[in-house]
């Protein structure tokens, strides 16, 4: 048993810890690294089904491989995927890129809001249907009270507070000075009506954790985080107008894994190339606590 | 280097306020070369620019706003490295506050150092924290009684401090500990020995740390595989039922013979299932895996599958605990709540408070008949009905469990062995319900005279829930039919109606059958033939009917495969009976055992 068969033993139980007790489950999917990997872990943790719907939010301003990247996986993979959005700031056009607000209210206009309003079902959930081949008005319209999430503690700080299971009020606002207590492998499964609860497999991995399991379990990742000969590559993805690549010549996931060890980015943020970070003091903890993932 | 095969020890430190934790914490970063290049440096010359004497608790504040900054520094936990291997320190809040994220962080490590002040003596915390780590399964804890320097290095003054916290320890029957006299500021007996105290001869904080053992040889213990859940995922053609969960210990092939506790059932394993790895034969402990049959059983999540051969684990509805709590309402004698314990769900009432280490005073009680808001004490627990389990002693992970409270876990404990009383809570519960019965003036023989039938309790049960239904309703429409005062209650009226007050405990294992025998009592006491039907129950739960609704009698019919391996059940109805032709060997049966006469006179 190595540290990867260990972590990986962790995020199933967690999955199928999650599964037994939350009715209605649903797992968040940013396309990103992270949470391919969750996507991957709960093909292991499920015997290669996936048996509860991935969400994603759309902010209409993701990079175009990504959202390629997403319909391609929903189809081999058969996946049940759904998409929320925050039209009504889209339509008023109350976003960062289109320079009426800044980074911070546009993250909390475009993520924040469309996934409060897609989990509760508030607002219309758009459900891939595998024979039409396209996106269709879901019918389903129930509130999930189970999200599993890819955030990992050593992302940036807030994220090193969160719990396994991580409870949040009818205002999806998290309260971390009072979270919780988790012993050993029991965690918080019992929650109040109109409460839900993060739930949090990834949460020990570290980055380099993710590229050597990519690796090893040879799982497929979107071609931005790979440097194709301009000696740039995606380090974090998000929305265009506020993610940079950072300087790297790694091709391969080897060459990822390489360049961590050396130690090349032992000093930079993981996410320093995410602009939303740094106007929120680092810590992202005003966007979490109101219900970012 | 991140070198693949380096262990790595999780360590929580913890003790009172102010004893010093933080300067043990950056001792040792600073001792064993851990801290960002410059660091220390940069610390000192803040320190002699702003005329503040250095201390090395500095240096963690200094990390934590590097952390702000959003740096990949996790905020509770720092990390340093000795040559034998990679350590991280969970630094646990000291303030009662904070209980409980205290016992978070010391849940995750496997070694805890606990830390007293010399000068200041044994406080609130440190006993508490001692109890705690003891409690939450760490088996290396090393006491550092800190400030030495604080009380000129007196050999006597340590024994003292040592000799006090032993016995009140000892008093908890709390394994006792190994100590160390150190100064943290000094540095004396943390990575190097001490001039100062040529009187102590064992070893520094660092050799201790390093003479630490990882947790090993799980997979040598006896098999101990807790059923987490059960899946049948149809799509694509898939037909395996898979066994899900994570080996806690020991290890299991192919063709092995297993046994399903509580329940008893027996199989071997047909196959180990996983995704995306080789097909494989054997799986060990710590792996999360699944597993098929080789003969399809009714199994619930919750059981623990052993091997037959092995020690199995203990089975039982009453077991003695140390507990702690945390919750804002006390946890009082008498009251039921939800246990979980490894994958098993299990209502639970304390039955009996048998002593209490106050957190207000700190003093062990024998009065109290409750554990208020970070009490920590023994107490007796029965479940509703047997339960897997074993000693903390034996195996750790099915020794261990928490009780929640309206949502919350609100304590946690651990199992220090059965408790054999005789009498369970529920038969206590049948003879005072007896004894107090206010009776009326007719006599049941008065009754089924009138009546022209015995009382009786008739449970119909299988895993076909449709098949049972219409039994029991087909029962009850042909009695009533031959003028008998026959009922058939549905549980999930009897749930919404009768339970809808009842919040949470509606919800909870166990329950509904309580409420089910309770209503039996009266029904067949007012003479009816009363008629349920049920699926998804097993032994325990027509044992715990049968206790409830005595001194009433109760007859079970199996439908279906029979689940009931101890329970004997009145008749078996095949599953390809019609229910036309079952009735008939049911009014049989109804006849032989003379609850309707025979002949009609």
């Amino acid at each position: 048993v190595d540290h990867l068969d260990r972590l990986e033993a962790q995020s199933v139980y967690i999955f199928r810890e999650a599964y037994r007790e939350f009715k209605n489950l649903v797992m968040l999917w940013s396309i990103g690294k992270d949470s391919t990997v969750l996507l991957w872990l709960a093909r292991k943790a499920f015997f290669g089904h996936v048996p509860l719907p991935l969400l994603h939010i759309d902010t209409h301003f993701k990079i175009p491989e990504m959202i390629e990247y997403r319909d391609r996986l929903a189809r081999e993979w058969h996946l049940n995927i759904i998409y929320g959005e925050n039209k009504d700031a889209l339509g008023r056009k109350d976003t960062y890129p289109d320079g009426s607000c800044d980074r911070i209210t546009c993250c909390r206009n475009l993520k924040t809001e469309a996934l409060k309003y897609t989990l509760s079902g508030e607002r219309p959930r758009y459900r891939f249907d595998h024979v039409l081949g396209e996106y269709v008005v879901d019918s389903k319209t129930e509130q999930y009270t189970g999200v599993i999430v890819g955030a990992r503690a050593d992302e940036e700080g807030s994220r090193s507070k969160e719990r396994y299971f991580s409870p949040r009020d009818k205002e999806n606002d998290w309260d971390v000075g009072d979270q919780p207590p988790e012993l050993w492998n029991q965690f918080k499964t019992d929650f109040a009506p109109g409460t839900h609860v993060r739930v949090h497999p990834l949460l020990d991995w570290t980055e380099l954790n993710i590229w050597e399991y990519i690796d090893r379990e040879n799982i497929p990742t979107v071609s931005l985080y790979y440097n194709h000969g301009d000696g740039k590559r995606y380090r974090s993805l998000g929305c265009y107008p506020c993610t940079s690549p950072v300087e790297s010549d790694a091709r391969t996931v080897k060459e990822i894994i390489a360049e961590l060890r050396e130690g090349k980015f032992a000093n930079i943020a993981e996410r320093s190339g995410r602009e939303q970070d740094k106007e929120d003091g680092g810590g992202l903890e005003t966007l979490r606590r109101e219900g970012y993932m | 280097m991140e070198g693949r095969d380096r262990q790595q020890l999780n360590i929580v430190i913890v003790g009172h306020v102010d004893h010093g934790k933080s300067t043990v914490i950056g001792r040792l970063l600073a001792d064993t070369g851990s801290l960002p290049e410059g660091k220390l440096e940069d610390v000192k010359s803040l320190c002699a620019r702003t005329a503040k004497p250095f201390e090395y608790a500095f240096l963690l504040d200094a990390l934590k706003d590097e952390r702000a900054q959003g740096i990949t520094i996790d905020s509770a936990r720092c990390f340093f490295k000795t040559k034998k291997r990679d350590y991280i320190v969970i630094d646990a809040p000291g303030h009662i506050e904070f209980l409980k994220n205290m016992v978070t962080g010391a849940a995750r490590a496997e070694a805890a150092l606990l830390v007293i002040a010399a000068d200041e003596g044994i406080r609130e915390n440190s006993k508490r924290h001692g109890y705690l780590v003891s409690m939450l399964g760490i088996r290396q804890v090393v006491v550092l009684i800190n400030k030495m320097d604080l009380v000129g290095y007196d050999a006597e003054a340590y024994r003292n401090l040592c000799r006090e916290f032993i016995a009140f320890l000892s008093e908890l029957k709390v394994l006792p500990l190994s100590f160390i006299p150190v100064s943290a500021r000094d540095g004396e007996n943390i990575a190097s020995r001490s001039e100062a105290m040529p009187w102590y001869d064992g070893p520094t904080v660092l050799e201790q740390l390093d003479g630490f053992e990882q947790r090993t040889g799980k997979a040598d213990l006896p098999l101990r595989f807790p059923v987490q859940d059960i899946y049948k995922f149809t799509e694509e053609g898939d037909d395996r039922r898979i066994i899900a969960g994570t080996i806690e210990t020991g290890s299991m092939r192919v063709g092995d013979e297993i046994v399903f506790l509580p329940s008893g059932k027996r199989t071997r394993l047909r196959s180990i299932e996983a995704f995306n790895t080789p097909r494989k034969d054997e799986a060990r402990a710590e792996e999360a895996i699944g597993i098929t049959l080789e003969t399809q059983l009714y199994v619930r999540p919750g059981e623990i599958i052993g091997r037959v051969g092995d020690t199995a684990p203990k089975v039982g509805s009453r077991f003695r605990a140390h507990l702690f709590w945390m919750g804002r309402s006390p946890l009082v004698k008498g009251r039921t709540y939800k246990l979980k314990l490894a994958a098993c769900r299990a209502s639970v009432t304390i039955a009996e408070v048998v002593q209490v280490l106050d957190a207000a005073d700190l003093h062990v009680t024998r009065q109290k008949q409750q554990l208020d808001r970070h009490d920590v004490g023994e107490v007796a627990l029965e479940t509703t009905k047997p339960i897997a389990f074993a000693p903390i002693a034996s195996i750790e992970g099915t020794g261990r469990f928490v009780i929640v409270d309206n949502y919350e876990i609100a304590g946690g404990g651990i199992v220090l062995d059965e408790a054999n009383t005789g009498a369970s809570l529920m038969k206590n519960h049948v003879r005072e319900r007896e004894v107090a019965w206010d009776k009326g003036f007719v006599t049941p023989s008065e009754r089924s005279r009138r009546n022209g039938h015995k009382s009786k309790f008739v449970v119909f049960a299988g895993d076909d829930q449709e098949h049972v239904r219409a039994l029991a309703k087909g029962l009850e429409k042909s009695l009533f039919f031959e003028n008998r005062n026959a009922y058939y209650l549905g549980l999930d009226n009897m749930l919404s109606g009768l339970g809808s007050d009842t919040g949470e405990m509606g919800t909870e294992a166990g329950y509904p059958i309580r409420l089910l025998g309770e209503l039996a009592r009266i029904l067949t006491d007012s003479g009816q033939i009363f008629i349920a039907a049920l699926s998804g129950i097993d032994d325990y739960d027509l044992e715990t009917l049968k206790t409830l609704n005595a001194p009433s009698e109760i007859l079970v019919i199996s439908v279906g495969d029979n689940l009931f391996s101890r329970y004997q059940v009145d008749l078996v109805v095949s599953r390809d009976t019609e229910t036309g032709d079952a009735l008939p060997q049911i009014s049989r049966l109804l006849r032989e055992q003379e609850i309707i006469p025979e002949y009609f006179i």
